[in-house]
């Protein structure tokens, strides 16, 4: 059921009070669910290690193991704890998940592939950088969709994502087709990846450009992509673009992120520009 | 060229197309007629973003005239249109709106419309108020953003300091206990972090910031 829906911040924040006792679970319950014979209660359990943030170590090799999980599958065969487990791991911040992950990068199941390259993307180790490349084989020619099923043949955003936030310099060449992709949000994410990989400010431009796409889900992708790398230079174009202030705070809080990383000791006049712009958003 | 209220009020009710709905708002908007007021509240409630955000900009514009019209005709029971007026209460920030804006801050599910009732309650003008109230709302004011600032949503937490910050500059007499508390508070958030630190050294300047708060246009957020 949660085929083709990428969890946004959004949705994760409201998600934890729409699901029945989401407070009445114990850490202990819900690693002890991990294994429990209701495979809903798994699938919750898995979900909900990764919203609170469980990093017990046993949380985490409970959910690695989980990444093997056989009992719990879908009609198309899919995964849907393996999944689960996936995108929690990458909340948890543990580099034990790496090589779990990694190899769930050949998984069948698409959604497995694309959860497991967002939290390598999350998980800060680059070692995962050649399983990461190997999903691009074939390039932009073999980046079409699947047919009967609504996504392509790769997680192309989630990978490409990932390459930019694990720094993987040597694969720039691979990624620069992607630019080119025909699906716009394939392109931001290649034009994201782009910028973090050569802080060539051509590429955060393109991003500022996106700003005014007629499509608003378009334009929300490219405040989360300037958002994501920090991009100071878009700070106006944000605050004036046309979406929800919720959105445009989230970018800006991206923005301000960066500038405290560039000079954390003292108040940049980057920082103070950001925020008075984010005061204004609230 | 004078167009009568009636007509202006008749035009929203026959409007065929959101666009036009729009239109006709923004000219009841534009007449600043105080009798339209409760016309520009009953816009908040037609499901039309662009129409509730025309009416939200024309009913700050009327300023305190719309204040107990807004809290008189507050709808409880449609969220959306009490979300519209919530953020109007707030960017006129007459003291009248205290309680209904404190209960939001505190209360309401959306936290868009948290964000704007913490950072409005900031701002309000005190000066309003008869003396004998000014301590007491004041005090009431800074425990509620002291409260939302246990929130677990950074947005909330940067939105209680912003606030904490304008109630810092508009209650002289709270200045002191607001940077002591500043000065004690460590968010892991880095963004919270640095708006704690921007705030503090905004009250600690010698010469205040001026209020660099334009009221933004209240968006559907």
């Amino acid at each position: 059921m949660l085929d083709g829906t990428p969890e946004s911040q959004f949705e994760e924040s409201t998600t934890g009070s729409d699901a029945a006792g989401a407070e009445a679970l114990t850490v202990e319950q819900a690693i002890a669910n991990l294994a429990h014979p209701d495979t809903s209660l798994r699938y919750y359990a898995a979900w909900w290690l990764g919203k609170f943030r469980v990093s017990d170590p046993a949380a985490v090799e409970a959910l690695m193991a989980a990444l093997s999980d056989e009992s719990d599958r879908t009609e198309l065969g899919g995964y849907p704890l393996r999944r689960n487990a996936a995108r929690a791991l990458g909340k948890l911040g543990d580099r034990r998940a790496v090589p779990g992950l990694t190899a769930c990068l050949s998984c069948e199941d698409f959604y497995v592939r694309e959860s497991a390259a967002q939290s390598l993307g999350m998980l800060g180790d680059p070692s995962c950088i050649p399983a990461l490349v190997s999903l691009l084989e074939g390039g932009v020619a073999a980046a079409v969709k699947i047919p009967g099923r609504p996504h392509l043949a790769q997680p192309y955003e989630s990978v490409l994502e990932a390459l930019g936030a694990l720094g993987a310099t040597d694969a720039v060449e691979l990624i620069r087709p992607f630019a080119e992709h025909p699906l716009q949000r394939v392109q931001y994410s290649a034009v994201r990846a782009l910028y973090q990989l050569t802080e060539n400010p051509a590429y955060g431009d393109r991003l500022v450009a996106a700003l005014q796409s007629n499509d608003i889900n378009l334009r929300r992708v490219a405040l989360s992509d300037l958002g994501a790398v920090g991009y100071l230079p878009a700070a106006d174009a944000i605050a004036t673009a046309a979406t929800e202030n919720s959105f445009k705070l989230f970018s800006l809080k991206g923005l301000l992120e960066y500038a405290v990383r560039q000079s954390p000791a003292t108040l940049s006049a980057d920082a103070i520009k950001v925020m008075t712009l984010m005061d204004s958003m609230l | 060229m004078s167009i009568s209220l009636a007509t202006l009020i008749a035009d929203i009710d026959q409007a065929d197309s959101p666009e036009r709905l729009i239109a006709a708002v923004q000219a009841l908007a534009t007449a600043r007629l105080e009798a339209g007021i409760p016309t520009l509240i009953r816009a908040l409630g037609f499901n039309n973003p662009g129409a509730a955000v025309t009416a939200v900009k024309g009913l700050v514009q009327m300023g305190d005239a719309a204040v107990m019209p807004l809290l008189t005709l507050l709808d409880d029971y449609n969220y959306g249109a009490r979300a519209y007026a919530i953020r109007a209460l707030a960017a006129i920030a007459d003291p009248r709106a205290l309680d209904v804006l404190l209960s939001a801050a505190e209360t309401d599910f959306a936290p868009s419309v948290r964000r704007a009732a913490i950072k409005g309650v900031g701002h309000l003008h005190w000066l309003k108020l008869p003396d004998s109230e000014q301590t007491i709302a004041q005090s009431r004011t800074y425990s509620t953003l002291l409260r939302v600032f246990q929130d677990a949503d950074w947005s909330l937490r940067y939105a209680a300091i912003a606030g904490l910050q304008a109630l810092g500059q508009s209650a002289p007499a709270l200045q002191p206990h607001i940077l002591a508390d500043l000065g004690g508070f460590q968010d892991a958030d880095v963004a919270v972090q640095a708006r704690i630190a921007w705030a503090i050294a905004t009250l600690q300047s010698p010469q205040p910031v001026p209020h660099s708060f334009p009221h933004p246009h209240p968006l559907t957020s």
